[in-house]
């Protein structure tokens, strides 16, 4: 069974996804911050491909990956990397990244190299969701690698029954129609959308992202679904205090 | 009544053969959906005609001339005409496009209008419309566009526009246009997005070339009264993302007698590192949306592209464009930096019109076409010369100006 899978069988509740920047702060940074991220208590790795154009990203989650691209990190070094640390955990490891970077790899050696490497699944915002279906979703399968789409409050349900459908690993419940990186708190009309989503008997996890950035902010969205996503708040983390300072902030979110 | 029926109309999905679509993330969703379910039928509307129509004539001063230049036609060879967008008010193609998309946007109930800029002209063009109809206008543009085209800077802040500059990636187009795609992300319920260039996801391509196609549907009557046909030899246009060539070509898609030649910016030269030539550089991608043809290295990063004019510094090109390529019915050319310039002192001294640095490319390449004194070439004249006045000045102040060809008489 694939890592994210078993991860969602075991854990229903204050799942913690982290994402950061490959290559961000330095280079070979990437092994010694998904160990420590894991060690401090993290239950999934969201690991960004840096691109020079992430469009749904805000400043904070830009500069990661201009640095990182900078720093020289590619996907082939990206997948080596992985790989080197997949020999000492098991924490599930996800690709997050935009389709361009797929496409120009070459899809089928990108899904390959994934597998080779450990990866357990995929979030690529901008791959349309009947494109998927269409041209992507059977070759994805076969590979054993989980699928997260995005859902947002004007999805409505139709469409976020279908996403919920093709999500594989787990339903991304985007807070607010924002880019990456604002730090607003939850409103009354976010929690309502939270519990419709309940209504609308969904088969997948949810974990809801984009705002998250501190215990408060965790522990009020995961009341709502099976955990929550942090990012740009953790690359503030690595740009202001490096490596040293993961352990406080995850034992700061964890109220531990 | 405007009719659009020709066999490259993107499907329902928004491509044109394997280009197009909407690669967006699920934050941009309704908005792009709300508009591609809508923008057909508001712009069908007879009373949406009337008012694009009566601006069109009354405000941008349509229909812009199709102009016999003598002198060069003497000196090539061949009959040469040009479509002179560039006396359009605002001083480009440009207007057609946000006359029509503000039209629209009234209608979808917005109150608030983004645009990206790279030269200015289309960010000039969405300030004045949001001007005329008292909407509030912002517009990205990229941190060095800002410093090569002060003056529309200038201009867009007289009309009452905020310039917010981009400060990303490679701070000129493709950035503003990221920044104003970020924006609309955040800002979904109240804001139009103006997109000035068959770019982006559908259903923008399509609604961009739809209004543009002014050009070519004038073109048509203005050619049969002066040559007794509608139909010229070549038409040739310079590309960026492309929307002076979309509206050029739109009603002679389906004439394939009439030979398309897009003109790309070669910069420096085509291999040369510092080039925008993304047909010849480019793969297949997506970029601001589009699955199209786009400067990239190995690893789907896109190329920061190069050339003296700002409107043609894109490192992609419509997915129509795409298209057109890919099947053969375009031609692609490629003008560099020195031979944009030098054509554009050339047509300035053999027919008194300063061309915009962008047209200049499309002029640049008017020698290598094949033909005869009875041939009919028409350029579109996307855009005339006033903005890049500090680079021709430049241009003039330096020893270069010795081997500029001055027009011999």
């Amino acid at each position: 069974m694939n890592r994210i899978n078993r991860l969602f069988e075991q854990k229903k509740k204050d799942v913690l996804n982290i994402y950061f920047t490959a290559g961000f702060p330095k280079l070979n940074d990437l092994s010694q911050i998904i160990l420590e991220l894991e060690k401090s208590g993290v239950d999934l790795i969201e690991l960004g491909m840096p691109y020079s154009d992430p469009l749904a990203d805000g400043e904070t989650i830009q500069y990661s990956s201009s640095i990182a691209l900078k720093n020289g990190m590619n996907l082939d070094l990206l997948f080596s990397q992985v790989n080197d640390v997949r020999q000492k955990t098991e924490i599930p490891i996800m690709l997050m990244g935009y389709y361009n970077q797929m496409i120009q790899y070459g899809e089928d050696k990108f899904l390959d190299k994934c597998v080779d490497a450990g990866i357990d699944g995929l979030i690529i915002p901008d791959i349309p969701l009947t494109y998927f279906e269409k041209n992507l979703q059977e070759k994805v399968e076969q590979k054993n690698l989980a699928m997260t789409f995005l859902v947002t409050p004007e999805s409505g349900e139709e469409r976020t029954k279908l996403a919920d459908r093709l999500s594989s690993a787990f339903l991304y419940v985007v807070a607010k129609s924002s880019v990456t990186g604002k730090t607003e708190e939850l409103n009354e009309n976010q929690i309502d959308y939270f519990q419709e989503l309940d209504s609308y008997q969904l088969k997948s996890p949810r974990l809801i992202g984009f705002g998250i950035h501190d215990r408060a902010s965790f522990v009020n969205a995961a009341k709502y679904a099976n955990g929550a996503i942090i990012g740009s708040a953790f690359i503030r983390v690595l740009r202001d205090k490096g490596i040293d300072g993961i352990n406080a902030f995850v034992s700061q979110v964890r109220g531990v | 009544m405007i009719h659009y029926n020709n066999s490259y109309n993107p499907d329902s999905e928004g491509f044109y053969g394997q280009f197009g679509g909407a690669f967006i993330p699920e934050m941009l969703f309704s908005n792009i959906n709300n508009l591609k379910n809508q923008y057909l039928e508001i712009i069908k509307d007879e009373s949406f005609q009337k008012e694009f129509d009566n601006l069109l004539k009354d405000y941008v001063g349509r229909p812009t001339p199709l102009y016999f230049a003598k002198r060069l036609s003497e000196e090539i060879g061949a009959k040469i005409y040009f479509k002179r967008e560039d006396l359009c008010h605002t001083g480009a193609h440009k207007v057609n496009n946000t006359i029509g998309q503000i039209l629209l946007a009234q209608r979808l109930g917005k109150t608030r209008i983004i645009a990206e800029t790279g030269a200015g002209q289309h960010g000039v063009a969405t300030a004045t419309v949001c001007a005329l109809m008292g909407i509030q206008c912002i517009v990205y543009m990229g941190e060095i566009d800002i410093a090569r085209q002060a003056p529309n800077v200038q201009r867009m802040k007289m009309l009452g526009a905020e310039v917010r500059p981009a400060k990303s990636g490679s701070k000129t187009l493709k950035d503003a246009t990221n920044e104003a795609i970020r924006d609309w992300i955040n800002n979904p319920i109240d804001t139009h997005y103006i997109i000035g260039s068959v770019v982006g996801p559908h259903p923008y391509p399509d609604m961009v070339a739809k209004f543009q196609s002014v050009i070519s549907e004038e073109m048509k009557w203005q050619l049969k009264e002066k040559e007794g046909r509608e139909n010229p030899d070549y038409i040739v246009a310079c590309v960026g993302g492309g929307s002076n060539a979309a509206g050029a070509f739109y009603h002679y898609l389906d004439e394939p007698e009439v030979k398309l030649v897009l003109v790309e910016a070669a910069g420096e030269g085509i291999y040369s590192g510092k080039s925008a030539a993304t047909s010849i550089l480019g793969s297949r991608g997506v970029i601001h949306g589009s699955m199209t043809m786009l400067m990239q290295d190995p690893y789907g990063q896109i190329i920061e592209p190069h050339s003296i004019s700002a409107g043609l510094d894109y490192p992609g090109i419509g997915p129509l464009h795409a298209h057109l390529i890919d099947s053969k019915r375009a031609q692609v050319f490629a003008a560099t930096d020195d031979q944009a310039i030098e054509a554009a002192f050339h047509i300035t001294q053999m027919e008194g019109i300063i061309p915009a640095l962008e047209t200049a490319h499309a002029l640049a390449v008017l020698d290598q076409m094949e033909v005869n004194k009875d041939s009919v070439v028409i350029v579109n004249m996307s855009g005339r010369g006033d903005k890049d006045l500090n680079t021709y000045i430049a241009v003039q102040d330096s020893d270069k100006t010795e081997n500029i060809p001055s027009s011999g008489i």
